[in-house]
């Protein structure tokens, strides 16, 4: 007897898209359940993947439990589809989805990300999938997971606020740059995950329905269409966005995009790119018009 | 004003075993606006057991104390609710005693000023008044703004008069409150006391000085061992 | 100024720790003086606690340790659950017991109508955030949430509890006890609430801060005219601040009455016992 005699005959066959149809089942029950409570986290039990917590094995489950064979598939890390992690993650759905996949925002149905929403607003039919290293907002205040659990309950979130007070008594102004808390719905306070203030508005009364998933802390949440979204701020210190003023991006000339710094050592010099690659290609392709008006 | 209908006080000290000391037995009276009652006795009659008695420090064993009001209700003291109590000693009635009501760190301008506010009237006023009447008594002006825990007995005792007459009470219970003073004192005091009997304010009053007091009162009543 | 409107009623409040049975009620309280029933250990803490307290007014609560003073005051801040009684707000909730209210409900009425200072800081204040962010706290609760107004609110408060303003965003472990006691009180009172409730708030500190303390305390409820609950075994304090005091003991009132009646001539045994070993 050789090994060969004990591997299975046409090799091992994956489920469709890995996990299985169980599984998809209750993650798709606690996604609605956190449909119907917007910013709520709702707990799930997360299998076994061939991917380490951490590397965005939360988006990945929800992603799994929603993909069939006809959707469209859009993966980005930090906004670009072509970082080693997207690639990771889209090959392992590939292969055991065997769906279309694209690089142009417009066309996706699933898109999964981390870091970064499409410049291009998403419509009805589209769903975001973000990717959530820590999903609790008042982690930040407490380390206990049994009193932010009461703290979300009661909807005391003084704590909160204090501080962003301190934040503000200290450096002038709130100095978080992503994971800023917002207010769903005028009821719970949620992390959008570390998508940059700049995309926040995006997640206020959007047109698509955006899922967060956590999946080393096993929680999902979300935010339904046309549901508001509103970051935390003082009332006499309206929020505000990264500033990019006189920036623009060398490979499609815009100015209106989050822009990421480029380091070039060689010529010892910095310039600035689209963060959105889909987005910029998109543009240097011609396929679409620079927007004129500024951001946000 | 206000009528006192067999009053007893008895005193049951639970520690020594239940003992029983009687105060006074007995006792009625009845006093009208701008009348003075003066209490004698000898030391150990009852004379400040029935003022407590009568301002509620004490809790008459039984009695009544009939009082009526500036609003003419007329009501028993001696069972009454604490809250009217407090309301009555706010509004209406006063007590001197010998000993200094215990509001440390207080200057005397204000200890004396903030009884007349404490009455709905004006600070600025107030603290006018409390300053008339502080020179009237003779008191040094540089105490004025001081802690009356510092001064000397006779200057307490007369911030206590000021402080008790200042609001122009309805009824005003006195305990000695010439005892410490040295005549030229007293007599202001005395002067005081009448402008305010003149004003309609019924007293009672315990004073050691038999003169003193068949002066001041209208009638007095005899307390017995 | 004292008026006849009742600002808090209390009706048989009692709490308990533990399973309780039958002779808890009668093999607990000043009598048998203890609150541990012999038979199933529970702890009465409370038993029957019942009164009222008017606007402006100062209610003492007096008693040794196990009295419970300490725990009614827990009791009616919501820090603890009572086991039996009800609790009545004047303006609230339509004269409902507000004992039944949902946490989230109670919470709003501690921020609004309420106010604590407790007789350790670390229970009232949060060391890791300034004093001003202490302040501030109380205001966000409130839904305040406009920062200059924070600001100067919270410098306003601590100004008035004679904090001075270059502590204002210096964290409560560097100032001293006297200064951190002040600094809750500035807290306390962030909401203007009708009620503040006062638990020990002295002891353990110094004579000299002690007295700045009280007459701050006195001071500010003179001006602003607000109820309080004080909690002292000192008969001193009591003497200063409250009209009226209850002496309580092994859980239950054993008397009541205005403050110098109880304190010249006190009627129950216990009473007695505790004025004459006043030094």
């Amino acid at each position: 007897m050789t090994l060969q005699d004990l591997l299975p005959a046409r090799g091992f066959q994956y489920n469709f898209a890995f996990i299985d149809e169980g599984a998809k089942r209750e993650v798709r029950r606690a996604l609605l359940k956190a449909v119907a409570l917007p910013g709520h986290q709702v707990p799930f039990a997360s299998p076994e993947l061939p991917i380490a917590r951490g590397w965005g094995t939360g988006g990945l489950q929800v992603t799994m439990s929603l993909i069939g064979p006809n959707d469209v598939l859009k993966i980005i890390d930090q906004g670009c589809d072509g970082s080693v992690n997207a690639v990771n993650l889209r090959k392992l759905l590939v292969a055991t989805t065997g769906v279309r996949t694209t690089f142009d925002s417009r066309e996706a149905t699933l898109m999964q990300s981390r870091h970064r929403l499409p410049e291009i607003p998403m419509t009805e039919g589209q769903i975001a999938v973000l990717q959530v290293p820590l999903p609790e907002p008042l982690r930040l205040v407490e380390p206990s997971e049994v009193e932010t659990r009461r703290m979300h309950a009661e909807g005391d979130y003084a704590r909160m606020w204090v501080s962003l007070y301190e934040d503000v008594v200290q450096n002038g102004s709130v100095s978080l740059s992503w994971g800023y808390p917002c207010r769903v719905n005028d009821s719970y306070i949620m992390s959008p995950s570390p998508l940059p203030r700049w995309d926040l508005h995006m997640l206020h009364q959007a047109e698509h329905l955006t899922l967060l998933g956590a999946g080393r802390e096993k929680r999902v949440y979300a935010v339904p269409p046309h549901t508001s979204v509103r970051p935390l701020e003082f009332d006499d210190l309206p929020f505000t966005v990264e500033n990019f003023a006189g920036l623009s991006c060398v490979r499609c000339g815009s100015t209106d995009t989050f822009l990421d710094e480029i380091y070039d050592e060689e010529t010892g010099k910095s310039f600035r790119v689209c963060s959105d690659s889909g987005y910029c290609d998109l543009v240097r392709e011609g396929k679409i018009r620079v927007r004129s008006a500024a951001h946000a | 004003m206000i009528r006192c209908v067999a009053l007893s006080k008895t005193f049951l000290m639970h520690m020594r075993g239940g003992t029983r000391i009687d105060a006074f037995r007995d006792v009625s009276f009845a006093v009208e606006k701008g009348q003075f009652l003066g209490v004698s006795g000898p030391s150990g009659s009852g004379k400040s057991s029935l003022l407590k008695c009568l301002y509620r420090t004490y809790l008459p064993s039984s009695g009544e104390v009939w009082y009526t009001d500036g609003r003419s209700e007329t009501r028993n003291l001696a069972a009454a609710d604490e809250h009217l109590i407090m309301k009555l000693r706010r509004h209406e009635i006063g007590y001197v005693s010998q000993f200094f009501p215990v509001i440390p760190r207080v200057s005397a301008v204000d200890t004396i000023a903030n009884g007349m506010v404490a009455r709905g009237f004006p600070r600025p006023e107030s603290e006018k008044r409390a300053r008339e009447l502080l020179g009237r008594l003779a008191i040094p002006r540089p105490l004025w703004d001081m802690f009356p825990s510092t001064f000397s007995g006779g200057e307490k005792q007369r911030i206590n008069i000021i402080h008790a007459v200042i609001a122009q009470p309805r009824l005003l219970f006195l305990d000695e409150p010439t005892a410490s003073l040295d005549a030229a004192s007293a007599r202001e005091a005395v002067s005081l006391i009448l402008e305010l009997k003149a004003q309609g304010t019924a007293m009672i009053g315990v004073f050691h000085d038999k003169e003193l007091l068949s002066r001041l009162s209208d009638q007095i009543i005899e307390m017995k061992s | 100024m004292h008026d006849e409107t009742v600002l808090v009623a209390a009706r048989n409040i009692g709490k308990t720790w533990g399973p309780e049975c039958e002779e808890c009620r009668v093999r607990t309280g000043p009598e048998q003086g203890t609150n541990i029933c012999p038979r199933c250990g529970t702890v009465v803490a409370l038993r029957d606690i019942s009164f009222e307290l008017h606007e402006g007014e100062i209610l003492g609560l007096v008693g040794e340790s196990g009295s419970g003073k300490s725990t009614l005051v827990q009791c009616i801040y919501f820090d603890l659950d009572a086991t039996d009684g009800r609790l009545f707000f004047r303006g609230c909730e339509d004269g409902e017991n507000v004992m039944e209210l949902p946490r989230i409900q109670k919470r709003r009425i501690r921020g609004r109508l309420m106010g604590m200072v407790y007789q350790n800081p670390l229970c009232g204040l949060r060391m890791d955030i300034t004093s001003g962010a202490n302040v501030a706290e109380k205001l966000l609760e409130a839904d305040v949430f406009h920062f200059a107004r924070i600001r100067a609110r919270a410098g306003e408060l601590l100004a008035s509890t004679e904090i001075p303003a270059a502590y204002m965003d210096a964290f409560p472990r560097v100032l001293s006890g006297g200064m951190q006691q002040r600094i809750q009180i500035a807290k306390a009172l962030a909401n203007n609430p009708p009620l503040v409730l006062l638990d020990e708030v002295t002891s353990g500190l110094d004579v000299s801060v002690q007295a700045r303390v009280l007459d701050l305390i006195r001071e500010l409820q003179r001006e602003r005219g607000m109820s309080m609950i004080v909690v002292s075994h000192d008969m001193g304090v009591i003497r200063l601040l409250a009209d009226r005091t209850l002496v309580l003991k092994n859980g239950c009132v054993v008397e009541r009455g205005l403050t110098d009646q109880i304190l010249e001539d006190p009627q129950h045994p216990y009473s007695q016992l505790l004025v004459h070993s006043t030094l």
